[in-house]
């Protein structure tokens, strides 16, 4: 159980104006693979995502080839090289490591970060204590496995975190996305029932202290002059909940980018994004997922390393309010991770 | 300053899409297509069992040797040879005798698929508000139909017997008191979706009597009698009762989905707004699948090949219910189809098969959730398997996979459904 303390490294300067043209050579042809589908959750997300991935390529010239995460994949990969991978996989294997583990043993170069920072990025809990140790702001909280309210008596450990968190709660599966298993707790009455929603997503369960304020996602592309921090998008679900339904139905949120938060937080805000991405050696793309208190403070969330592409996703919103091309963009991460010396994953 | 809520026609959409969201559920079905996952979801039909090179060979003749019918416009009422040979098909369950002096092709309707004739039927009687009978559960696709026209469901319960003629009357007679009436009831007689039961006999006589006394139209939707396993076809309603039954027939289960060819057999009176109803909507059932399924039934040994997928199935059920029995905990039970796709599947107290979905796709074993087969949003209990599609083998894998969710289930009932919230810290807090 962690409480972070504020901001302790040098603010990060967001650049006044960003390129409009590619920042990477685009003579030559290239051909990319765009992994979508998956058999985790949000199989459905993914598709979505490298379906528009795909189309944006191929508006910027680049051939695409898009393939699924199975048995066929890498047979596939070796009789057929590209020269990238785009992942746009999310959830399990395309987030948490795995499978950009396996492109690293093949050889293949890919966008976004390596199969370590991926790991350390994909579980909730673990990405907070490291941004809460360099000194970002995030909700309080207690991550645990069923075993151990199995083993202590659920009442006596829900009794302490209640004690310590108080109401309401953010009830999380430690790994995965689009909100699924996500619920908030507001009476006590609601927390076992609760408890036992989340832990059908996942074997550890994030419990996290509510914040209310202004959600925001805050993207970061890293093409070849580092990384750029896009125009936050600020998040008004309908409903007031920033549910599967809300994230993926037209017309349940309402999205401002970029954000409404005034200068002073819209710096801070880029700064939290830019910390994040640097303090978890992310690379390529990123996006972060914060809390504008009442009193302007950002309190981190968590953080992507494949994040949504679909048509209601909040990083081509804000590469659209940047003045940027998807495609341009993401063709550029794909010809800077298949620079010659480069490693597998970077960008 | 407005943002964008990516949708340029909120505002402008009818009050009956409301509701119609993304949902998690449908997500985590999109890695069924997935060949890791044993779907006993999804009621597909074991197509594969069909003579698929005579069936190709047979369409092939149809658009190079009839393509100036078969590629043409039709009837808005259908092609008259298949009328005539779906009458053979409703002959086989009592209906075009007896007290049936009704019977005739010009009384078929046929529609794409029977989910267009139970839409038609709901067109022609139900205006907003009016109420609907059924069984609980009932199958989702007739829900959706029902919520789309915004007529109001209500369910009557059924047993292992079917629907039960006494909840019936009890609920006819809560209309009564209501001043109001239920415009039909709607039913599945035979191997129910997503129930698995029947219909017996004597509830079928008694179920038609309050039909008679309470002037209750009865919609009999009917695209699994055929297939059961273990005695011939009962009697369908519709043939115990001409005018008050209206019946929708479907070659989906029979012959093949993907044709989607069914049709509505009614009154003369019903039988016209139907033909213009449907007319509006789609001016013609398809040519060349009516062409296809008629031509089916004139040159291939249909009624055997009905015997096939009965066998077929049969083995399939034994499969699911030898696994059900010998892996499931105690407290889960389920029913005993005779015939059809279904087993519906009670959980512990405390389980919601919702709730659990996430933890059965990533045990890589999918069904469907109960919820979805009520219109009042009960059955969380509940679910149903589907034994038609997987292969014996994959059945078994796919029941085992199932009793280990349920087991997690349990587990977690224990740890958390114990608590009492009163005792926990900020029990006090409004």
């Amino acid at each position: 159980m962690q409480q972070a303390g504020a901001t302790a490294e040098p603010t990060p300067t967001v650049p006044a104006q960003l390129p409009e043209e590619s920042t990477v050579d685009s003579s030559s042809s290239f051909r990319a693979v765009v992994l979508a589908g998956g058999l985790a959750f949000e199989r459905e997300v993914s598709m979505r995502s490298g379906r528009r991935v795909s189309a944006a390529l191929r508006h910027a010239d680049i051939e695409v080839e898009v393939l699924d995460a199975d048995a066929q994949l890498l047979p596939t990969l070796a009789g057929q090289p590209c020269d990238a991978v785009f992942i746009a996989l999310h959830g399990a294997s395309g987030e948490d490591g795995s499978l950009r583990s396996v492109l690293e043993l093949a050889g293949v170069p890919y966008v976004g970060s390596d199969s370590t920072a991926s790991r350390l990025a994909w579980d909730k809990p673990g990405a907070k204590a490291r941004m809460a140790a360099a000194g970002i702001t995030t909700p309080e909280w207690v991550a645990l496995p069923h075993s151990t309210y199995r083993e202590l008596g659920a009442g006596a450990v829900l009794d302490l975190i209640l004690s310590r968190l108080g109401l309401p709660l953010m009830l999380k599966p430690a790994q995965g996305g689009s909100a699924l298993g996500t619920v908030k707790v507001s009476t006590v009455q609601e927390l076992p029932e609760a408890m036992i929603g989340a832990f059908a997503y996942a074997d550890t369960v994030l419990i996290e202290q509510f914040v209310s304020g202004a959600e925001v996602a805050v993207s970061v592309i890293d093409r070849t002059a580092g990384p750029t921090v896009l125009p936050a998008v600020e998040i008004v679900p309908q409903s007031g909940v920033f549910d599967y339904a809300a994230r993926y139905t037209p017309g349940m949120t309402e999205y401002f980018t970029p954000a409404r938060l005034g200068d002073a937080t819209t710096a801070r805000a880029a700064d939290v994004a830019l910390s994040v991405h640097r303090t978890l050696n992310l690379s390529g793309l990123s996006r972060t997922d914060a809390i504008i208190t009442d009193d302007g403070e950002v309190s981190f969330l968590e953080v992507n390393v494949s994040p949504g592409m679909t048509d209601t996703s909040m990083l081509p919103m804000s590469v659209a309010a940047a003045g940027l091309d998807l495609g341009i963009v993401l063709a550029d991460l794909l010809r800077s991770a298949a620079m010659p010396g480069r490693s597998a994953g970077s960008s | 300053m407005s943002g964008t809520r990516l949708d340029p026609y909120s505002g402008r959409y009818a009050a009956r899409t409301h509701g119609m969201t993304a949902s998690e559920i449908r997500a985590l079905f999109a890695v069924v297509s997935r060949p890791e996952v044993v779907s006993l979801a999804g009621g597909m039909p074991a197509v594969t069992a069909l003579p698929l090179d005579a069936v190709g060979s047979m369409i092939g003749d149809l658009v190079t040797g009839h393509g100036a019918a078969t590629l043409q416009y039709g009837s808005g009422q259908g092609d008259l040879r298949l009328r005539e040979r779906i009458c053979d098909v409703m002959a086989l369950e009592g209906i075009g005798g007896g007290a049936d002096e009704d019977a005739s092709p010009d009384n078929v309707v046929v529609t794409v698929g029977s989910q267009q004739g139970l839409d038609l039927v709901t067109r022609v009687f139900c205006d907003p508000g009016d109420i609907v009978l059924a069984e609980a559960p009932s199958y989702v696709g007739a829900l959706g139909v029902f919520q789309a026209a915004q007529a109001e469901v209500r369910h009557v319960p059924m047993d292992d017997d079917g629907l039960i003629p006494e909840a019936l009357r009890a609920a006819l007679l809560r209309l009564r008191a209501e001043g109001r009436r239920a415009k039909f009831l709607y039913t599945v007689p035979n191997f129910h979706n997503p129930a698995g039961v029947t219909l017996t006999v004597e509830r079928r006589e008694q179920i038609l009597a309050l039909a008679h006394q309470f002037d209750l139209l009865v919609i009999e939707d009917n695209p699994y009698g055929l297939l059961g396993f273990d005695r011939d076809p009962l009697p369908a309603l519709r043939s115990q009762a001409a005018e008050r039954v209206i019946y929708l027939g479907s070659f989906s289960k029979t012959f093949s989905p993907g044709l989607r060819v069914g049709w509505v057999y009614a009154p003369v009176a019903v039988r016209e707004k139907l033909v213009l109803a449907s007319e509006s909507q789609i001016l013609c059932p398809p040519s060349l699948t009516q062409y296809a399924v008629a031509r089916y039934l004139d040159t291939q040994s249909w009624e055997q090949q009905i015997k096939v997928f009965g066998e077929l199935y049969r083995e399939r059920r034994d499969a699911t219910l030898d696994s059900l029995s010998a892996l499931m905990p105690d407290e889960v039970s389920w029913t005993d189809p005779g015939g059809g796709f279904y087993v519906w599947l009670q959980l512990p107290d405390g389980l919601d098969a919702k709730v659990m979905q996430p933890r059965a796709v990533a045990a890589r074993v999918a069904y469907v959730p109960g919820i979805g087969f009520y219109a009042d949003g009960s059955g969380q209990r509940f679910l149903r398997l589907s034994y038609c599609y997987p292969e014996p083998d994959r059945i078994r894998e796919g029941v085992r996979r199932l009793a280990g969710v349920v087991e997690s289930e349990l587990e977690l009932r224990d740890t958390f459904g114990g608590i009492d919230p009163a005792t926990l810290h900020g029990a006090d807090t409004p």
